[in-house]
């Protein structure tokens, strides 16, 4: 393990700008005092954990697309059924202070006429059997679906497209009322999780320090997968699928249960987003967020994993700044960057910079091949 | 009227965005515009940020408020929800706004209400919408259920003589509950079960080809029949080509839509449509001075003389005329006094008559029903002897019945009659 | 009502009439009854103007027909200065042409806000209707007999019974007289007479109208107090053998439209797909940007039914062909400034493209405003064909349906059977060969991607005819146009068609018993299923191209 950010010049970086954050974080907001212009509001810790889960879903997207060649379009699926599975612990913990107070029901249930809670949210009283569902239920989809798909050799935009119907059918079944997930309006209105208030900053800066852990330790993990032996397979497997197979490698095993993990993470970035946030509703579903994540990705630089929450960090960034700076253009200036990102940055904007740095260093050493598809096929131009 | 100017000159990404000291100059009141410019609401919402823009232009030629400009900050949450709250945090932390007029969809509006009542800031929601809520840090001036819903369906029942109903919808929580409410009500008419037929659509719904068909049969059981059509936005064209085109006519099936209003219809080949009806508390066709007044501003502030004007606009105009009088008479900005200066508060309505600010945080309106005629303009076939005041809490739902909203005296936006007790969103 | 209001300026017309037309006397007293009458219409109630419009009809002037024709199409107006009433030749247009509701001549014309529009709603419209109807029944065309009949159906009474048996023996065209009998037929099942109750239900049994079917079924129900409606044990008998007759048709036919309901949603996928199955399906470009080369199109027919106004049915035709050239321009300049260079990098052309398609998005918002475009429906093309009572094929779908297999047809012409198309089939089966005997693979690419693209503004311009044209209509069909193509077989047209069809059928079939949500969750699910089982979809390519695509 230690060894392991030792050619990782990027990941120590990385590794040290998150503890910057999870240090100086807290310290900006609770003990500068609000006059100051060295104090970071509260706003801007909302914006901070909201890119930091964010980057969290980028990584787990980076772990199977820019290492093993899954590209899955479906992705924010996995996110919000993290989101979700959060969503309703933080609403059990609502308990009878809800609009119509009752002690066990939710809110939009009471309004449903629902008289007793549906038999899926047993349970979800208690955080350890919700941090454990929000593992569980990404991870279960995730073997189903990827068992179903890899074992068919489902590959390529095949598997992208079914990704895409996936999330969303998923969309559209949560959003039915009838569902038991509260409709369009999702979960709102929570007040606290584990007893700690989640409209007090402290409670933020908290979640905002825990998120920023997980992902310091999600991106271990994810380099001590693709340095290890089984990594260099996965790596193999995305250059030349069938030579691997041919050389004995189980390789639908490796795809599955990399991209298993994979959801996992993405459920876990879920649900650390929800009591951040304070909202969780269908739209996160949306194909076209899980889209979006994918671009993050391809605007850090895929296959790098830090570049990909530098992208989901980056882009959000944009789109925060570009929405309140620039309201009634903003969506240009967003369709410009991914154009000009994918026209003239190919491996993202980490992957141009280290490409920099690696011609500065050694002048002349040949531009490494972009290698991209299965087979290793890059005949066409 | 400009959107403020920001710092642009951030290039130490994060830092700048998060340390930038909102550069506020003392002598301006900084309104907070949270409209989605982009997106699927943006349709709707566009308006909406225009005709604050107009007010603001407006009373800033009046010589402001207070002595000083008032000065728009518009932001662009582009129809997401998790992006409403945190640009309405945006504007309450950073650009630290007086006022805030924002939201559209009951989503939009729930994602920023932790918000608003955690900083404490104001905000007026402009959109009729399914009630069941009350917070004090709101001003409701659209329609409550009962002030859209119910006269609706008690003109049908009375004038037109309907006796059998479909309630359509689309699934979300607004059809929902005033599907809700009406199904009770009509019961309490003594409509018979069977005589109802509820359904929901997803959003955008854009294949009507079989239901309408069902609604045609259900329709021609021998007993007149009617539709009441919360369908929301998109999917409404559609439905109503649909009708067109199975030759359901507003002479046979009337349908009396809440979401639909003359802008919608200005996208719409409204020949087809005539006879359709809509409630609403404002109609572009009512012939009043003020109205005629209104509409001739709009048209020259958007430059274009063919605009419609609809009733959330007119909600808008009467969200901030009470705020400029609330700040008037409170004499200063400040969040909690102007709270407290608002409730008993009037302002003349576009189209006769006062919107008062209720104790509730809901308002008077009038209600109208129109008739679509063929210009996409409605023809006012009924209205309201006066005004209805807004309803927090419907009667007719069992859960909310003994729940009642009061700023003034109780200060609880959610106090249980029978139990004494006050939560809900407002509980600390 | 307020008489003094309005009595002043008629008196003085009247003497003025009185005076001109002395020695008609008789009709000008039945001018100036037909004039007071129809000056009562000013400000009465909607309740009164239906008591206005019945004595209208009654007093048998001609000028009642096109007074209650203009009522109904809201023509009819009255004049601020005089509160003289006129009926103006059209509703829009400023200043109007106005004609003399007397004389039915013209009379000058006068701007919009000098007059003021005498407001119908639905009841008044509704018995107007009726009661033209009445006089649409002795129409020497025969369509309008028809609808007249129809129409007279919906409502009966002692009058309008009357007038039917007095039409039943002159009329000549065999469908009116069918409704007229069948019209008949339902007033004799009130009738004393038991014999002429089952004549009745013997010309009944024919019909396949609900109505029928609802009357029926009151013969065979009971009274609140157990006993019969009908008396006669014969006639209930036959009633309930002629409901279930109907029963049967009606049911029978319903399954024709909800296969037609099936095809026609299945043409609308295949259309939106077809443009996708060249430039995903051929090139392998992931073109996110497909939704939004159709929202132009969409557009285009906006702008050219702006720019020809009044030619609506002309319009639709030429926004086909320039649909065509403004999508197929925009996928050109596409390709030649982005997607050239991200050839063999599919992944990658799924960012680009998702950032032209923002851009487009918000291009149009910025043109058109984020409000939708009203975009106006041809004769044509609105209504339905009738075939009988129970099933009616709305033309918008029907025409889409041949639309969609029209242009498919083209397609597969162009592909097949024109040099440019052979180029494409040879650049996209072997790249590096086709270049090798001299095609000039890079025009072909702007060209293949100029082609589906076009084809994507054609399918725009149906969509228009359908749905919202607004800046969000391309998003709302991308996900479907990439299932279909995907379902059918990347690189497939023949896939696109046959898994288009099919996914609207099977969405259609399933849609009553699942609802509307769940049906189309249900196919999805099974696409996914189905995926699985053949991974490269319903007519998987074949031969070494295969492999890289």
């Amino acid at each position: 393990m230690p060894g392991l950010l030792q050619r990782d010049r990027g990941g120590r970086w990385f590794l040290g700008i998150l503890a910057a954050v999870a240090i100086f974080v807290p310290i900006l907001n609770l003990a500068v005092p609000a006059g100051s212009a060295l104090h970071l509001s509260d706003y801007g810790i909302g914006l901070i954990g909201k890119y930091l889960c964010y980057g969290l879903l980028a990584l787990s997207i980076d772990l199977i697309w820019g290492y093993c060649g899954i590209l899955s379009l479906g992705h924010g699926a996995f996110f919000a059924l993290g989101g979700y599975a959060m969503g309703m612990y933080l609403m059990r913990e609502i308990g009878p202070r809800g609009v119509y107070g009752d002690p066990i029901l939710p809110d939009f249930m009471v309004f449903l006429n629902w008289k007793s809670l549906p038999w899926f949210w047993h349970g979800f009283n208690h955080l350890a059997f919700a941090a454990l569902m929000v593992m569980v239920v990404p991870g279960l989809l995730g073997l189903v679906f990827g068992w179903f798909a890899f074992r068919s050799r489902v590959t390529g935009v095949y598997f992208s497209i079914i990704t895409q119907a996936l999330t969303y059918a998923l969309m559209l079944a949560f959003f039915r009322n009838d569902m038991g997930f509260g409709g369009n309006n999702g979960f709102t209105d929570f007040k606290d999780i584990l007893g700690f208030d989640l409209h007090s900053d402290r409670t933020h800066v908290s979640l905002l320090v825990i998120t920023a852990v997980i992902l310091a330790a999600a991106y271990l993990v994810c380099r001590w997968i693709v340095e290890s032996r089984a990594g260099r397979v996965i790596r193999a497997i995305r250059d030349a699928e069938s030579r691997t197979r041919f050389l004995g490698y189980s390789v639908e095993s490796y795809k599955l249960w990399l991209f298993v993990f994979s959801c996992v993470l993405a459920g876990i970035a879920g649900s650390l987003y929800v009591p951040q946030i304070g909202i969780i509703n269908p739209s996160e579903f949306d194909p076209i967020g899980s889209i979006e994540a994918v671009i993050w990705v391809a605007v850090g630089g895929r296959g790098t994993l830090y570049g990909a929450v530098a992208g989901a960090v980056l882009v959000n960034y944009a789109k925060t700044y570009f929405t309140g700076a620039l309201p009634e253009i903003w969506l240009y200036a967003l369709g410009l960057l991914f154009v000009l990102v994918t026209r003239f940055l190919p491996d993202g904007i980490i992957g141009a910079w280290e490409l920099h740095r690696k011609r500065r260093a050694l002048p002349d050493s040949p531009e490494p091949a972009h290698v991209e598809g299965e087979e290793g096929v890059i005949v066409k131009k | 009227m400009k959107p403020t100017g920001r710092p642009m000159t951030t290039w130490l990404l994060t830092a700048g965005l998060v340390f930038s000291a909102a550069a506020s100059a003392q002598n301006t009141i900084k309104v907070g515009v949270l409209h989605s410019l982009s997106g699927t609401m943006a349709i709707s919402e566009t308006t909406l940020k225009d005709t604050i823009l107009m007010m603001i232009d407006q009373q800033n030629k009046k010589g402001g408020l207070l002595g000083k400009k008032l000065e728009a900050v518009v932001v662009d949450p582009a129809s997401n929800w998790p992006l409403f709250a945190e640009k309405a945090s945006e504007l309450l932390e950073k650009d630290k706004v007086a006022v805030v007029f924002g939201c559209w969809t009951s989503v939009s509006r729930k994602s920023v209400l932790p918000v608003f009542e955690k900083d404490d800031g104001l905000l007026f929601y402009p959109v009729q919408y399914e009630g069941e809520e009350s917070s004090r840090n709101v001003i409701y001036t659209g329609a409550a259920p009962n002030q859209q819903a119910i006269p609706a369906v008690d003109y049908l029942m009375k004038e037109v003589g309907v006796k059998r109903w479909v309630l359509e919808g689309t699934d979300y929580v607004y059809p929902r509950t005033t599907n809700k409410i009406l199904e009770a009500y009509l019961r309490a008419k003594g409509v018979k079960p069977e005589d109802i037929s509820i359904n929901y659509t997803p959003f955008g719904y854009s294949n009507w080809q079989a239901r309408v068909a069902e609604i045609k049969k259900f329709g021609s059981a021998g007993k007149k029949t009617a539709v009441v059509s919360t369908i929301n936005g998109d999917a409404n064209v559609p439905f109503y080509k649909e009708l067109a085109n199975q030759k359901i006519s507003a002479e046979n099936i009337p349908v009396v839509a809440f979401s639909v209003g003359e802008e919608e219809l200005s996208g719409v080949d409204t020949k087809p449509l005539v006879g359709h009806l809509a409630a609403w508390n404002y109609f572009e066709s009512i012939n009043t001075p003020a109205n005629k007044a209104f509409i001739d501003q709009w048209h020259a502030f958007i430059k274009n003389p063919k605009r419609t004007t609809n009733d959330p606009m007119e909600a808008s105009y009467i969200g901030f005329n009470l705020w400029v009088k609330a700040v008037q008479k409170a004499g200063t900005t400040q969040t909690d006094k102007v709270i407290a200066a608002l409730p008993g508060l009037s302002t003349p309505n576009l189209t006769g008559g006062t919107a008062t600010v209720l104790p509730n945080h809901h308002i008077t309106k009038p209600v109208y029903i129109g008739e679509v005629k063929a210009d996409g303009q409605f023809n006012v076939v009924w209205k309201s002897p006066g005004e209805v005041p807004g309803d927090a809490w419907s009667d007719y739902l069992p859960g909310s019945k003994d729940i009642e909203a009061d700023w003034v005296t109780l200060h609880c936006g959610n106090y249980n009659k029978v139990t004494k007790k006050c939560s809900g969103q407002n509980y600390k | 009502m307020k008489r003094s209001a309005w009595g002043g300026p008629w008196l003085v017309l009247l003497l003025a009439l009185g005076g001109a037309v002395l020695p008609v006397r008789a009709q000008s007293q039945k001018d100036a009854a037909f004039l007071t009458t129809l000056g009562q219409l000013r400000d009465a109630s909607y309740d009164d103007k239906q008591a206005i419009v019945e004595k209208l009809s009654q007093s048998g002037h001609p000028g009642v027909r096109a007074v209650l024709q203009a009522l109904l199409d809201e023509r009819l107006y009255y004049r601020n200065s005089d509160q003289r009433i006129f009926i103006a030749k059209s509703a829009e247009g400023d200043p109007l042409k106005l004609v003399d509701p007397l004389t039915l001549k013209d009379a000058g014309s006068a701007s919009a806000d000098s007059m003021t529009q005498i407001g119908t709603n639905n009841a008044l419209r509704h018995s107007v209707r009726l009661t033209l109807a009445r006089y649409s029944l002795s129409s020497p065309d025969a369509a309008v007999r028809l609808d007249a009949a129809r129409e007279i159906l919906t409502s009966l009474d002692d009058a309008t019974i009357a007038l039917l048996r007095e039409r039943l023996p002159l009329e000549k065209n065999a469908a009116v007289k069918k409704e007229i009998a069948t019209g008949i037929a339902l007033a004799d099942l009130d009738s004393t007479d038991a014999s002429a109750r089952l004549n009745a239900i013997a010309t009944l049994k024919e019909s396949l109208s609900q109505d029928v079917r609802n009357r029926l079924e009151q013969l065979t129900g009971k009274n609140s107090d157990g006993s019969f409606t009908e008396p006669d044990e014969r006639v209930r008998r036959a009633a309930a053998a002629a409901m279930q007759t109907i029963d049967g048709w009606r049911t029978f036919y319903a399954d024709i439209q909800i296969l037609f309901f099936g095809l026609s949603l299945g043409s609308v996928l295949v259309l939106i797909a077809t443009g996708l199955a060249i430039t995903f399906g051929v090139m392998g470009v992931i073109n996110m940007a497909h939704g939004e080369l159709m929202m132009l199109g969409a557009y285009t027919t906006y702008v050219v039914q702006m720019i020809m106004p009044g030619h609506i049915a002309l319009s639709i035709l030429v926004s086909i062909p320039a649909a065509f050239i403004v999508s197929g321009l925009a996928g050109v300049a596409m390709e030649r400034t982005i997607i050239q260079y991200l050839y063999g990098r599919p992944l990658e052309t799924l960012l680009a493209t998702f950032g032209v398609s923002l851009i487009l998005q918000q291009g149009v918002r910025s043109i058109f405003t984020a409000l939708n475009r009203s975009v106006q429906t041809p004769d044509f093309m609105s209504g339905s064909l009738r075939l009988n009572d129970a099933l009616e094929i709305t033309y918008n779908r029907l025409y889409i349906v041949i639309f969609t297999l029209l242009v498919f047809a083209l397609l597969l012409l162009i592909l097949k059977r024109t040099r440019i198309g052979l180029d494409i089939r040879a650049v996209s089966q072997n790249r590096a060969m086709a270049k090798a005997m001299g095609i000039r693979t890079e025009w072909v690419d702007a060209m293949t991607f100029g082609l589906g693209s076009g084809i994507a503004g054609v399918a725009g311009v149906a969509l228009s005819q359908l749905t919202n044209v607004g800046p969000n209509l391309g998003q709302s069909y991308i996900i479907d146009s990439f299932m279909v193509v995907v379902f059918g077989g990347v690189g497939n047209l023949w896939g696109s068609l046959v898994g288009g069809m099919s996914m609207g059928v099977v969405n259609q079939l399933l849609e009553p018993y699942a609802g509307a949500v769940l049906a189309k969750i249900l196919v999805l699910v099974a696409l996914i299923l189905f995926i699985q089982a053949r991974p490269r979809g319903l007519f998987p390519q074949v031969g070494r191209g295969a492999e890289d695509k």
